[in-house]
């Protein structure tokens, strides 16, 4: 699928660049507006080192706008910087800078404005209010930029790449630091988001909502004040992404809420507070993903049903689920639990017992948050050995039937 | 050198000691003598600070003892019953006490230690020895600093005839440097020779404190066992 | 004092007991690290155990060795030396002996083969509890006078401290489930040095599941300079408030 769009894209991008289109230059001190109102349809427009001050410039033709040597733009913290309202317009190769800052409208670097096909690459994007703003496009590509942000709380920044009613967009190896949210989606349908890096933003890393039919690989999310949210919506895939070191009394690895039939596989949840907290989620796969050295490996409230957890490594969390009902409407099936301690006497590679993931302690903190005070206590110890003996608190169902006794090599 | 003021001292409801007042000089050799019971130990613990009186105090050599220690630099001690460290050697164990006790130019008396021929034993280990020879220990290390006031607590108990006399030669010998010894023995017999003068303790109280000459007089016998049992007989006709 | 220790450290070294609890916690930390791969994991699973073994055999090896060594206080006790200084110099020979057999058993295997802060703090955690436990079971061989009460008293001071406690902190929060307890919790984890040292461990370790709810007040007060330093002072006041009233006592105990 992100071949096919990628295909798609790139063959629209290719029609746009006419041998005959003609070559413009701006050098510093000449106007890039002057340039794009007298460049016709289809022209490329060199704009060469230096700064520009240009109090917002607006792209109304199709047109390729190509930064030599990342040319300064900078919105000197007033206005949007670029505003893209024509297809096929494409814009590569700048240092776009300080766009301005306002309560009432979300300024941006790059703005695409109800347009199609537009392609924003390789560009440096430092200290704007949002980065790339895309509302009502569809079929663009943004990729391999770098956006950077120093800015302090949610309420004085941005979203790193933004985007608002837009569909089949391909977000490609961008690399997103200090903004509120790295990458938010907001009724964003049958798009792509592959390689990208989102690192220390102050929310999320990727803020997903009412975003259906979307698919989410080979990401990597660090560090981020509250990890990745994922909320109310269907169809999402996401596939060997990295969760990683996201700490913090409200930070997940992901946040699932209101998900239905989708798919995640082949992850990995490192040192999260939780990797994985799902609320009022269903029919969801949950397959060969690593839950490495978290606090809870996944967080599975009452309200979620028909999920299936199948084949992950669940290793050194301190606990593998956590969850606050005793109802079981999700199955746990040959996982792997390094708190495994039964055996295999017929050597299948499989526990002759089944595991149950539940703790008596991870209840009881459930309920009762003050009594993580006594965690690892040898008396806790005690009680657990005897309710894993004979379970009388946990629920009865919540069990593995078939553990693997050895990690999966994922 | 040693005055003792109305010491009492009570162990629950037991009266042990029962405001004792008595004063020793230096240069006598007193025999603390009592039954089974009388306070003697529990009399001599109290010189040591050991046991802590209830009420009234003690003083050696002018100097109230109550919470200190440095006066017990003065006394050398024998216990009745002598316990050391199981896992020490005779040697490690005189080494200790030396090397805690030993100040500058301090001279050592060794002469007990040679007398008993320990050095040929000094690589055992204490929870090897005989009590008689746990006791020679204990006698050595009494001796060992040259103290003014000796106190031996049934110094002849266990003791082989032969160390019996060694020790008892020692006692003579240092009594005529004018050191003050306190002995108690239930074997009167040993003590016939040695002592100058008899402190008896009965139920806590002191009975009497005399001469040994004085009390051969009022009883007409030489001998010390025959001289309590004289007393003892007068002490029950009187009541 | 210091002959004093030497000579009690040199008593307590040649005790097979000592080389014992030395093995023991070697064995068990070198095995720990051997078989898990995990590095956190091991260390967890060591403080886990070392929770548990080092304040049982400090108090029950410093009770049964007061006892043992009354020969050498009475021995010591009619020679010119101070009565406090005689018990302080048992007590640190003793502690002495158990802190290096610590610092063989878990100490070595940490610094070779998980030099970490973690290791570190586990290390100190182990030897703090020593201290604590030394002084306590000191207190309760002066206080009793018979051997088996006073090893009993150790031992209840140890069974009383690792279950029973927590126990009591489980009950009073599910009796009072509906107030918010953090500060008490906090308040209650300071009345039991096992469950500060455990605590101190975890928020260095467990960071993610302490902090996952409930955490954030435990981790502002215990994170904070002021928390670390309450806890540092607390963990002072269990190791020293025992041993002085332990010396108090003895200067009036009649031996």
């Amino acid at each position: 699928m992100i071949r096919q769009l990628l295909f798609v894209i790139g063959t629209q991008l290719a029609t746009l660049l006419p041998v005959q289109a003609a070559e413009h230059l701006v050098k510093p001190g000449e106007s890039i507006q002057a340039a794009i109102n007298k460049a016709s349809k289809g022209d490329l427009i060199k704009v060469m080192p230096g700064t520009y001050r240009e109090k917002g410039i607006i792209i109304n033709k199709q047109l390729v706008l190509r930064g030599i040597d990342y040319p300064v733009l900078d919105g000197e913290k007033k206005y949007e910087v670029l505003t893209i309202t024509a297809d096929h317009v494409v814009v590569e190769g700048f240092e776009i800078i300080r766009s301005g800052y306002s309560s009432m409208d979300e300024l941006a670097a790059v703005r695409i404005k109800q347009a199609s096909y537009v392609g924003i690459r390789n560009n440096r994007l430092r200290e704007n209010f949002f980065g790339i703003y895309c509302q009502h496009a569809s079929y663009s590509l943004i990729a391999n930029n770098d956006i950077k942000s120093t800015g302090g709380s949610e309420l004085d920044a941005g979203n790193g790449i933004h985007a608002w009613k837009s569909d089949h967009l391909v977000i490609d190896g961008n690399f997103i630091n200090g903004h509120r949210d790295g990458i938010y989606f907001e009724f964003v349908t049958e798009s792509t988001i592959t390689n990208n890096k989102s690192h220390r933003n102050i929310r999320y890393g990727l803020h997903f909502m009412f975003s259906h039919q979307d698919i989410y690989t080979n990401n990597t999310f660090s560090e981020n004040g509250a990890g990745v949210a994922v909320m109310y919506s269907r169809q999402v895939t996401m596939i060997r992404n990295h969760f990683l070191d996201n700490w913090g009394s409200a930070a997940y690895g992901i946040l699932l809420k209101d998900i239905s039939d989708s798919y995640a596989a082949y992850n990995e949840f490192s040192r999260n507070t939780a990797a994985i907290y799902m609320e009022g989620s269903s029919r969801l796969t949950i397959f060969a993903n690593r839950f490495l050295q978290n606090g809870y490996g996944i967080r599975i409230q009452a309200s979620c049903d028909n999920n299936v957890i199948r084949k992950n490594n669940f290793i050194a969390n301190s606990f593998d689920i956590a969850t606050n009902g005793s109802l079981v409407l999700n199955s746990f099936n040959e996982n792997y639990w390094d708190k495994y301690e039964g055996f295999d006497l017929n050597r299948d590679g499989i526990g002759d017992v089944p595991y149950r993931p539940l703790s008596l302690f991870a209840l009881i903190v459930e309920r009762n948050n003050s009594a993580m005070m006594l965690f690892r206590s040898p008396m806790v110890g005690l009680l657990e050995k005897a309710e894993k003996i004979m379970p009388g608190i946990t629920p009865e169902k919540l069990k593995d039937d078939q553990p693997s006794m050895k990690p999966f090599p994922l | 050198m040693i005055i003792a003021t109305n010491v009492q001292k009570k162990f629950g409801r037991l009266v042990a000691l029962d405001s004792i007042s008595l004063s020793c000089n230096k240069g006598q050799t007193i025999a603390l003598i009592g039954p089974n019971g009388s306070g003697k130990t529990t009399f001599i613990k109290c010189l040591l600070g050991m046991v802590i009186p209830d009420s009234g105090f003690i003083t050696v050599n002018q100097e109230n003892i109550h919470r200190t220690w440095e006066y017990r630099q003065h006394i050398g001690y024998m216990p009745q019953i002598s316990r050391f460290p199981d896992n020490m050697t005779i040697e490690q164990v005189i080494d200790m006490v030396r090397d805690i006790r030993y100040k500058p130019g301090q001279e050592l008396d060794e002469e007990l230690i040679e007398a008993f021929d320990l050095t040929r034993m000094y690589g055992k280990r204490m929870r090897t020895l005989s009590g008689g020879t746990r006791q020679k220990v204990s006698a050595c290390l009494a001796f060992l600093f040259k103290p003014d006031i000796l106190i031996l607590d049934e110094p002849t108990a266990g003791l082989d005839p032969v160390a019996s006399e060694i020790l008892k030669a020692k006692i003579l010998k240092e009594k005529a440097k004018g050191k003050l010894t306190l002995i108690t023995s239930h074997v009167l017999s040993d003590l016939d020779d040695l002592v100058s003068e008899i402190i008896y303790l009965q139920e806590g109280q002191l009975r009497f404190h005399e001469s040994v000459a004085e009390l051969q007089k009022k009883t007409g016998e030489a001998k010390l066992n025959r001289v309590m049992a004289q007393i003892m007989l007068q002490k029950t006709a009187q009541r | 004092m210091k002959k004093i220790i030497k000579y009690s450290l040199l008593d307590i070294l040649r005790n097979r007991v000592i080389l014992a609890y030395t093995a023991l916690l070697a064995v068990v930390s070198i095995s720990l690290f051997m078989m898990e791969d995990n590095p956190v994991k091991a260390v967890m699973s060591l403080l886990n155990i070392s929770l548990l073994i080092v304040p049982l055999v400090s108090s029950i090896f410093c009770t049964i060795y007061l006892y043992n060594s009354a020969e050498f206080i009475e021995l010591l006790v009619a020679q010119p030396i101070r009565r406090s200084r005689l018990l302080w110099g048992v007590y640190l020979g003793m502690i002495t002996a158990l802190l290096i057999a610590l610092s063989l058993g878990i100490g070595l295997p940490l610094l070779l083969l998980q030099p970490t802060l973690s290791g570190l703090s586990l290390f100190l955690t182990s030897a703090a509890l020593t201290i604590v436990f030394s002084s306590l079971a000191t207190l309760s061989a002066v206080l009793t006078r018979d051997k088996a009460k006073g090893i009993g008293v150790s031992l209840l001071l140890w069974f009383y401290f690792t279950f029973i406690y927590d126990g009591i902190v489980l009950l009073v929060l599910f009796q009072m489930a509906d107030y918010p307890l953090e500060t008490t919790m906090i308040g209650m984890s300071m009345l039991n040095p096992i469950d500060l040292g455990r605590i101190g461990m975890l928020l260095q370790l467990d960071i993610s599941a302490m902090m996952g709810l409930t955490g954030a007040l435990f981790q502002d007060f215990f994170g904070n300079g002021f928390g670390a330093g309450l806890v540092i002072l607390v963990m002072l006041g269990w190791m020293t408030f025992p041993i002085l009233f332990a010396i108090r006592r003895f200067n009036n105990k009649d031996l």
